[in-house]
């Protein structure tokens, strides 16, 4: 029976950070949760006594397996000086940390406590990319491991029945890649900060210092057509259609929301949320949708009580390049088999009508799967609050930003909807 | 009537004995496959196992140039990428196999729709003895 679902009592963000996402040959979890923490703090209007902390709730996906070293709900509480209070770990695949705000939130609703830390952190980059593309495929089906399926290879498959469903082609997918690149350069706590201009320059310049032959491509999509520049992952994925190898941490401050104005005049509300469970490929419905997106977006929505049109800005989870496109029908944004057309006509661009994706998305600004869930959210707290920078988006009266979280090949999906009032 | 538990345990050992193996609800008659313990349609837990033909079509498809270490281990990468699929059989279930005797290097050539019939493939030996679905086009 579906009934509209509801908080017991309302949830503000009211801190939020994020330490640089990267390759970090010297620095590990703790360091790169300790960053997020600090900005975090810092970002608290009006102060926190850390001391108020009642908990804290952290994602991490594959640290056992990429480190060998598991627990990590105490060993990063320790490090920031809250044992013996209460640390719990979620799992989720790569929507890890986004687990980790529904748990912050229900314990404030349910009014067991009033001031909840949750955060990620993943650390991979030590790590070949053969083995994380093993450890990552950790979460996808046993049928799909077994074969020889990787994360790539799972939206591949799903990027070739969009293709025949909907008569895409891969330079819709470009669209996405090059979108998304024109947003790095804008968000300094990013992995990649070029455009593929900047890219194409790069490689040019490169190449004339080497005396080599100096390549020329016409224009983006030229570039990225390119196989020596572009070479294929699993068709008809190429490189730059996936997100990075990376390693990073993000955290947010909740408390309950009679208490927001004691932290910020400017606290963002929990509006909508939302979770939904998805089947391996063998058992979806239809390959070229996500029916854990659609269900958790439903639940939001209603919790929320608004339509897709009244979000005016999204982080939307953009592993590989087919899953933005997929997720703007599955989230409603556009209708089914439209997305891709969405993409090409600008809407999501910086100056669009909806942007998605100003931090770059996983793509630019990086994929440490367990911190990404709360990294979006930070995104929308740095936009919702006017702190966006050069990347601000220059929407008037913007009120309603939302979060979308994809784990694994779609087994776990969230989405999060906040309201600065 | 077949009798072995209905699990993965038995259903990899049915590919062992190139049996591709599903469940039916006693029920509602819905299939499954791989098996299913309970029926997800109408909740009922009655399963009876039931054999799959080795016909279907290919619904959509991935050829993988980024190997993962198994994988690599049987002598695919960048220049011997594999095809993997999601297969639709006659009797309307879906399995993920590996797809041969299509040219992975050239995946524009690769069809979707196209028919295709089972291959069972063994790997390893003795304790590591293991089958690997796989389908191939009718020629």
């Amino acid at each position: 029976m579906k009934r509209r679902r509801k908080l017991g009592r309302g949830v503000a963000v009211v801190g939020s950070g994020m330490s640089k996402f990267g390759m970090f040959q010297d620095r590990d979890s703790k360091d790169l949760f300790v960053e997020a923490y600090r900005e975090t703090l810092s970002s608290v209007d009006k102060g926190l006594d850390p001391k108020d902390i009642d908990a804290l709730y952290l994602g991490n996906f594959t640290n056992d397996f990429f480190i060998h070293q598991a627990h990590w709900g105490p060993l990063i509480s320790d490090v920031i000086g809250l044992v013996p209070k209460p640390a719990t770990r979620t799992e989720g695949a790569c929507a890890s940390s986004a687990l980790a705000i529904r748990e912050g939130v229900f314990a404030i609703a349910s009014g067991f406590y009033d001031i909840v830390l949750v955060g990620g952190v993943e650390e991979m980059s030590k790590r070949t990319t053969e083995e994380v593309a093993e450890g990552l495929a950790l979460a996808s089906t046993p049928y799909e491991g077994k074969i020889g399926f990787t994360f790539p290879g799972v939206f591949g498959a799903t990027a070739s029945a969009y293709f025949n469903k909907y008569g895409a082609t891969r330079e819709h997918l470009m669209n996405v890649t090059i979108k998304s690149h024109n947003n790095a350069p804008l968000n300094p706590k990013g992995q990649y900060k070029a455009s593929i201009r900047d890219l194409m320059q790069a490689k040019q310049e490169k190449a004339r210092k080497k005396g080599l032959d100096v390549p020329e491509w016409e224009d983006e999509k030229a570039f990225l057509s390119d196989p020596r520049a572009n070479p294929e992952v699993a068709w008809p994925l190429h490189l730059f259609d996936c997100c990075p190898i990376s390693d990073g941490a993000s955290c947010l401050l909740l408390v309950a929301e009679e208490m927001a104005r004691d932290f910020t005049d400017a606290p963002l509300h929990i509006l909508g949320l939302g979770q939904g469970s998805g089947k391996g490929l063998h058992a979806k419905a239809d390959l070229a949708c996500f029916e854990a997106t659609q269900y958790a977006a439903e639940e939001a929505y209603g919790m929320a009580g608004i339509e897709p049109k009244d979000v005016q800005i999204a982080e939307v989870h953009d592993c590989f390049s087919i899953a933005e496109i997929v997720h703007l029908e599955d989230l409603g944004f556009c209708k089914h088999g439209e997305g891709y057309k969405m993409v090409e006509e600008g809407r999501t661009r910086l100056d669009g009508d909806k942007p998605i994706n100003t931090s770059g998305g996983l793509k630019c600004k990086g994929h440490p799967v367990g911190a990404t869930g709360v990294s979006q959210v930070h995104e929308i707290w740095k936009q919702l609050r006017q702190e966006a920078g050069p990347r601000q988006v220059p929407i008037k009266d913007l009120r309603i930003g939302a979060a979308h979280n994809l784990g694994g090949t779609g087994g776990t999906c969230t989405f999060t909807i906040l309201e600065r009032r | 009537m077949e009798t072995r538990p209905i699990n993965d345990v038995s259903y990899e050992a049915y590919l062992e004995e190139e049996k591709l193996m599903g469940t039916t609800c006693r029920s509602c008659g819905a299939r499954f496959l791989p098996p299913m313990p309970i029926c997800t349609e109408c909740h009922k837990p009655e399963m009876d196992w039931n054999e799959v033909g080795g016909k279907g079509k290919l619904l959509s498809f991935t050829c993988i140039a980024v190997a993962p270490p198994s994988m690599k281990e049987e002598g695919f990468d960048r220049n011997n990428p594999y095809c993997l699929g999601v297969v639709e059989l006659d009797e309307g279930v879906r399995v993920v196999a590996r797809i041969q005797g299509v040219d992975a290097l050239h995946p524009e050539t690769i069809r979707i729709g196209m028919p295709l019939h089972k291959k069972i493939l063994h790997r390893g030996e003795g304790e590591h003895a293991r089958a690997v679905l796989a389908f191939e086009p009718v020629s």
